[in-house]
């Protein structure tokens, strides 16, 4: 008999990508090939997924993204990963059409556990109305699931990540803290009800979002992931922007303050904090906010530029929508600061 | 009264949790050593220390092995006390906020070959020191020395591993063009570098 502890979940969700300081290191040692005129979006832009103009009127969206588990039960494993890939495509404001899965697993585990995973991934892949057409697996030393996921869009109507413009609001759709949240569970220290929230937001598709924002005149777009609120803003930002964010306004799970005040913290956050921290200004800003807003997300919510004269009406659609969204900052012309966030409130 | 806790091959928060069990055992003043092999954790639980108050120190004591030291005083783990600083603290009470300003590849005047190899023998002397800088800061020549072909980036890690801020100049990288070969540290801006020297008790410009 083997005695072998199955170990379901080690730490994973984003937290388990790479930092962005080494990867950026390796992609730009790639060799290049010629510029095709019809990828509309690529590596050059940090966005994650890939537009590829077909006719005037349809391109279409590709993505991939998988990670190892952050939660105990596989069947909410699956639901989460699959959220998390779809999100990108949402994430450019288009419609996802087909999902591929992409899976490891250790060949002596009872397979059953590997069907919850791909049930709970199906069972997202149909929410968003996609059709699951295949996939691969790999015998592997640890569990990885996710999804090759493409979409359509039109060309006219992409939202890439870095088109935000000065006078435009932010709107951030999901509460932040998953990845904090997810890591005080790991060691048994997440409080009543954390993770059950937590386990919601990430499940939650980002569809609704999207179909909420496709009624406006979305300037940039990018679902918060990985590199954390901050490290996705920074790429939004684009080296030409700034802008200022009132951390009294940023949603937040419940929790998700207390298990950073405990420290918490995940080797993710640190690493977005090294590599962000040098663009961000913090005004009476506590710990715990600081935390939080460099914590990587699985399946984050997403962060919309638009004229902050039409912000309110969307976050009026996306709050009747379920969704915990706030107006959360604006963009301004370059700055010598970056990114500053604020808090007016007295703090202990 | 001192504990070890044996953080290696933990990823975070265990380092952390581990610790903090350990500052609960002592239950009250006294040192708790913990290691680890990655730069990440010791930085983790700089950031614990700093936010409690305790006074922290980190060494690199081989390769992938790093020793954090924290002393626990009388209010163990109460309440923080005041404001932390953004800095390595090496012994309670009041520590030197010194800043390094490297504005140059070579240390000294009169020959460049010459003081290159100062400048490699200065930053590895920096890691050796007791008292550590708080900042170092990379501006004009001094980018070349964080970024790709340079001979102190090790050295430069290892600080960065032991809580030294390194920034470098980003007006100076893209100067330079060597924007996409920054090796250490972070990148800053002229805000930060005067916010830096304006506040320091000492800068050193070697």
């Amino acid at each position: 008999m083997d005695t072998e502890k199955i170990v379901f979940c080690k730490g994973g969700g984003c937290t388990a990508k790479l930092g962005a300081q080494a990867l950026n290191r390796v992609l730009s040692m790639l060799p290049k090939g010629e510029k095709d005129p019809d990828l509309l979006i690529g590596f050059s832009s940090k966005d994650d997924a890939a537009v590829y103009r077909l006719t005037d009127d349809i391109a279409f969206v590709q993505t991939l993204d998988f990670f190892p588990p952050m939660v105990k039960d596989p069947y909410t494993f699956g639901q989460i990963a699959a959220a998390n890939a779809l999100s990108d495509i949402y994430a450019m404001g288009g419609t996802v059409k087909t999902a591929l899965n992409i899976v490891c697993f250790p060949e002596r585990w009872d397979l059953n556990i590997l069907g919850e995973i791909l049930r709970g991934g199906a069972l997202k892949v149909a929410e968003a109305g996609a059709s699951l057409a295949g996939g691969h697996s790999i015998a592997d030393a640890d569990v990885k699931y996710g999804l090759s996921v493409t979409g359509v869009v039109h060309p006219n109507h992409i939202w890439a990540n870095n088109t935000g413009q000065p006078g435009d609001a932010l709107i951030l759709t999901k509460a932040l803290g998953v990845g904090i949240i997810c890591t005080a569970d790991r060691v048994d220290a997440a409080p009543e009800g954390a993770l059950d929230a937590a386990v919601r937001s990430m499940t939650t598709l980002n569809k609704y979002a999207a179909q909420c924002c496709s009624h406006y005149d979305i300037h940039a777009c990018t679902d918060v992931t990985g590199f954390s609120f901050l490290g996705h803003l920074h790429e939004m930002m684009d080296g030409r922007l700034s802008c200022r964010i009132n951390a009294d306004h940023i949603p937040v799970l419940p929790g998700a303050s207390q298990c950073a005040d405990e420290f918490l913290l995940t080797a993710a956050g640190q690493r977005n904090r090294n590599h962000v921290g040098p663009y961000v200004r913090f005004e009476n800003v506590p710990f715990a906010m600081e935390e939080i807003l460099f914590d990587p997300q699985t399946s984050g919510g997403l962060l919309v530029a638009l004229e902050a004269e039409k912000a309110p009406l969307l976050l009026e659609e996306l709050r009747q929508c379920g969704l915990p969204a706030q107006i959360v900052g604006e963009i301004g012309e370059k700055a010598d600061m970056e990114i500053t966030v604020y808090s007016l409130a007295q703090h202990a | 009264m001192k504990k070890t806790v044996n953080a290696l091959g933990d990823t975070c928060p265990i380092p952390v949790v581990k610790t903090k069990n350990a500052i609960r055992e002592l239950n009250g003043p006294g040192c708790v050593e913990t290691l680890v092999d990655n730069e990440i954790a010791v930085q983790n639980l700089t950031k614990m220390a700093n936010q409690k108050g305790y006074a922290v120190h980190s060494e690199k004591i081989a390769d992938d092995q790093f020793k954090v030291t924290m002393e626990i005083g009388e209010s163990a783990g109460e309440q923080p006390e005041e404001t932390p600083q953004e800095c390595l603290v090496t012994e309670p009470g009041h520590r030197k906020n010194i800043v390094v300003a490297v504005t140059s590849p070579t240390m000294g005047t009169g020959n460049d070959e010459l003081g290159a190899v100062l400048m490699k023998g200065f930053l590895f002397a920096l890691t050796q020191q007791d008292e550590l800088p708080t900042t170092i800061l990379f501006y004009n020549g001094g980018a070349t020395i964080t970024t790709e072909g340079s001979a102190s980036i090790e050295d430069l890690k290892s600080l960065e591993a032991l809580g030294v801020e390194i920034l470098t100049c980003g007006t100076c990288l893209n100067y330079y063009k060597l924007a996409d070969k920054l090796q250490v540290g972070g990148v800053t801006n002229m805000y930060e570098i005067t916010e830096r020297l304006t506040g320091a008790d000492l800068v050193i410009r070697p």
